[in-house]
């Protein structure tokens, strides 16, 4: 976790408290930052943001803008641009007026604030529909409209919250795109909050996994997704995590069982596995060269992608990824008993 | 089709009025006793709540409930076909309405008469002596309005008078003027002398000779559907007996 | 009354899905609800005197009574727009203590007899009353009988039909969009002002119909607060209550003019606005 207090960026503790929920997130970030807050439902993503917007009041903990402190600043005069969920622009104007409406509040004259809202809108290639009213745009022109609208009063900070949840799969992809290339763009800082793990990869230089109110894990992308450190993020990614006690190669997991891989370490550590490197036996396999091989039940299965997935448990719970032939030559089905063998080679342990 | 509209208006009256005397019958007890339905003018509330009293105490066993409204809003609920076993009106007109569709027993008798008279604020702040006085330039006066009795009757006081007064305001009852006066928005209403004494401290009377060409008279009759009518004919008797006129002399109505 | 009537039609042009009918259970109270309403308006016009109606609609003291209702009517109206939507959205949209309290006492003059509401407005404004004694002293403004005491007459009783119908229009809207256009640098004020009213109009709209049909038909305030003069306080009501003492047809006919001018104003404003939003 980054601590050193930046003059320039965002540097903020926030502590919110609310009935029973209490959010306790440090932030830091640097100018050009594109910070995600990836974490569950619930998990107080969206309080995080509200409180960086000054639309919840922070209950204490220091919020610091480029130097500037904003912990008691109202929304109306912070330097900080929202993109909200559902994008919220205003029904009764214009794409046009909708962009302009910041710079009108900031004191632009009115021909000023709309020359800048056009200016955006054909930054974002939407020159043609400055003068349509929102409902006549595609959810990904308001999305583009909503990011215009926040840009345009040029925030040092800008919050975006579930930036491409309310967009079907296939404009997600392109606006994903889009609104990456306007974030590299972006000179401030960014904080989006999202559920979705792509978004949160593909957008973001560092994620913030925010899980009960605190951050869980911070990290680069790549290395989140390589060393994930709760059950969430590990599910998120995709792996089989396990938390043991390593002794050279072997890790004796919490859960029991024990696992071999080829880092040598020692002390707490953790343990993942991706399901794609999971073997399936019907028997008890005699050549294996694998040296991890439990005993395991088959508890579900379900189509994952083009494999289906096959939940297990027994010695150890683990989800393994198969293709439809295999599990059709193995004749499995909720109940089947197997064998389960993960290379050591596959396996990857890290300190805890 | 004006008799008709006519029945429509009172119906829609009826309405307005909530049928207050429908209450009473279930004091019914048989032989002796009996309920009397009384439908009297506003400004005879008090005297005939009074002899109401005394004529129940006197025949054990009748109870006489009443129903105190405008004359005319009255004479529309009876013509409507309200349950009224006896009608006393505050003018000759109103009870006109009810004897010209034949709903009376009897011809209708006057059982006493009022007298204009001039209510002011206690102690008669501006000096008020006569009708002519009410014509001063930024005096706030309230007169009935001309629909109803004490509105006609003050028209009549006035013109005797060669006076040409212009009110604050016409209002709806006599009632209502002496409100407007003693809660100090009016600065005098003509009504009538009943209603200054019913009135108390409250507000102060001045009498003025033009009333004695504008008084009222008050008639009274028992209906010809009253289901109880030896009671009805009782209290009728009642009012017009000299104890009656007593209770009546002493709200300040004079003698017929 | 008139208003219930029209969402009736309306509905009836609605093309509706075939062969799925309106069930018994719902169409005959319907019916019997909308026959209870019109059937006495009907009587009204089936009972006039038509044949002393162009008498009485010539009468100049109908076109003074009608004249004066609608322009109070309307300045009512307005009046309590002014007044009832800032307090409709500090109701809906602030937290403070004693709201509900505040709410309960803005739906007060609902309940209370209008009569009563006159009495009240009496001792509060009237030339003794608790303000009203002030007003004069420092001003020389008295109130009651005055055509800006029927005004104000009309406005307490139609005061709460307005808030009560933008509040509910109010918590309806989106809150968000209020801190939408915070983070775009508008204080509350713009806010509501460029975001809020637009949105809410329609039901602004709508509870300025209601008001202003309330404050047409107000009767017990504005008589007893304001009095009843010719072409001063005499509205149409007051006309037709008096006209009622003694001659019920003039009565009849006064109250079929007030009948068609509201139901001609409320069809027109009902029209243009569902072609608006």
């Amino acid at each position: 976790m980054t601590t050193h207090p930046a003059p320039e960026g965002l540097d903020a503790h926030l502590v919110v408290e609310r009935g029973s929920f209490r959010l306790d997130v440090t932030l830091t970030a640097a100018p050009g930052d594109v910070v995600a807050l990836l974490g569950p439902n619930g998990a107080g993503k969206t309080t995080a943001l509200r409180a960086l917007a000054g639309l919840a009041p922070l209950t204490d903990g220091r919020l610091r803008l480029d130097g500037t402190d904003l912990a008691r600043t109202p929304p109306e005069s912070r330097p900080v641009g929202v993109v909200f969920q559902d994008y919220l622009l205003f029904p009764h104007l214009t794409a046009l007026d909708n962009v302009a409406f910041g710079p009108r509040c900031r004191g632009a004259g009115r021909s000023e604030a709309r020359t800048r809202a056009a200016a955006w809108l054909e930054r974002m290639g939407l020159a043609e529909y400055t003068g349509a009213k929102p409902k006549r745009l595609s959810g990904g022109q308001a999305q583009r409209v909503a990011l215009a609208r926040a840009l345009a009063t040029d925030p040092r900070l800008l919050l975006l919250d579930e930036p491409l949840a309310a967009l079907d799969a296939r404009t997600r992809l392109e606006v994903r795109a889009q609104l990456r290339r306007h974030l590299a763009d972006f000179e401030a800082v960014a904080v989006l909050v999202t559920h979705d793990p792509l978004d949160a990869m593909v957008l973001a230089d560092r994620l913030v996994v925010v899980e009960h109110g605190r951050v869980v894990q911070e990290g680069a992308p790549a290395d989140i997704a390589r060393h994930p450190r709760t059950e969430y993020i590990a599910q998120l990614v995709g792996l089989n995590l396990y938390r043991g006690r390593a002794d050279g190669h072997t890790v004796r997991l919490d859960a029991g069982p024990e696992v071999s891989t080829t880092e040598n370490l020692s002390g707490p550590a953790f343990v993942a596995f991706p399901p794609g490197a999971v073997t399936l036996y019907r028997d008890r396999p005699t050549g294996s060269s694998a040296r991890n091989l439990w005993r395991c039940e088959v508890a579900g299965l379900e189509s994952h992608g083009d494999q289906i997935r096959v939940e297990l448990t027994g010695d150890l719970s683990l989800a393994a990824d198969l293709t439809a032939v295999a599990v059709a030559e193995l004749g499995l089905h909720p109940g089947s008993a197997v064998w389960a063998a993960v290379k050591a080679t596959q396996t990857h342990a890290y300190p805890a | 089709m004006i008799r008709s509209a006519r029945r429509l208006a009172a119906l829609v009256l009826l309405a307005s009025l909530g049928l207050g005397a429908c209450s009473a019958s279930d004091g019914d007890d048989g032989s002796s006793g009996g309920t009397v339905t009384v439908f009297a003018a506003a400004s005879l509330k008090e005297s005939f709540t009074e002899l109401g009293e005394r004529f129940e105490e006197e025949h054990p066993g009748i109870e006489v409930t009443f129903n105190f409204n405008g004359s005319d809003s009255l004479a529309a609920g009876i013509v409507g076909g309200a349950p009224a076993d006896v009608f006393a009106a505050a003018s000759p007109s109103t009870m006109a309405r009810v004897t010209d569709e034949k709903l009376t027993a009897d011809a209708p008798v006057t059982f006493a008469r009022n007298r204009l008279a001039i209510a002011t604020a206690p102690g008669n702040p501006h000096g008020i002596g006569s009708l002519e006085d009410l014509a001063t330039p930024g005096l706030k006066v309230v007169l009935c309005d001309a629909t109803v009795p004490c509105g006609a009757a003050a028209r009549k006081a006035l013109a005797a008078a060669g006076t040409d007064v212009t009110p604050a305001s016409y209002e709806q009852d006599v009632k209502s003027a002496l409100t407007k006066v003693r809660l100090g928005e009016a600065d005098a209403a003509v009504v009538y002398r009943t209603d200054v004494r019913a009135a108390g401290d409250t507000v102060e009377g001045v009498d003025f000779p033009e009333a004695a060409q504008a008084v009222n008279d008050y008639p009274i009759a028992r209906l010809e559907n009253a289901p109880d009518a030896p009671a009805a004919d009782a209290f009728v008797a009642f009012v017009t007996s000299p104890e009656g006129r007593k209770v009546l002399g002493k709200a300040g109505f004079l003698a017929p | 009354m008139t208003s219930t009537a029209q969402d009736t039609l309306g509905k009836a042009r609605r093309p509706r899905a075939p062969g799925r009918g309106v069930p018994l259970a719902l169409l005959a109270p319907a019916l019997i609800g909308l026959a209870f309403l019109l059937v006495p308006l009907l009587a009204l016009v089936v009972r006039a005197p038509w044949s002393d109606l162009p008498e009485q609609l010539t009468s100049p003291a109908v076109w003074d009574a009608l004249r004066l209702s609608l322009v109070c009517a309307t300045t009512a109206t307005a009046l309590s727009l002014v007044v009832g939507v800032p307090l409709a959205w500090l109701l809906a949209r602030t937290d403070f203590p004693g709201r509900s309290l505040v709410r309960a006492l803005v739906t007060l003059p609902l309940v209370l007899p209008p009569v009563v509401g006159g009495v009240a407005l009496l001792l509060a404004l009237g030339r003794n009353g608790v303000v009203g004694r002030w007003l004069d002293e420092w001003f020389g403004v008295t109130l009651p009988f005055t055509t800006a005491g029927v005004v104000l007459a009309e406005t307490f009783v139609a005061l709460p039909f307005l808030v009560i119908s933008v509040e509910g229009t109010l918590r309806a809207a989106d809150p968000r969009f209020e801190e939408a256009a915070a983070t775009l640098g508008a204080s509350r004020f713009t806010a509501f002002r460029r975001v809020t009213l637009p949105l809410i109009a329609p039901g602004v709209a709508a509870g300025a119909v209601l008001a202003w049909a309330r404050a047409l038909g107000e009767f017990g305030a504005t008589i007893t607060f304001a009095g009843n003069f010719p072409g001063r306080t005499q509205t149409m009501p007051l006309a037709v209550y008096l006209a009622l003492q003694n001659d019920p047809a003039a009565a009849i006919a006064l109250s079929l003019v007030l009948l068609a001018v509201s139901v001609a104003v409320l069809a027109g404003l009902r029209d243009r606005w569902t072609r608006a939003v």
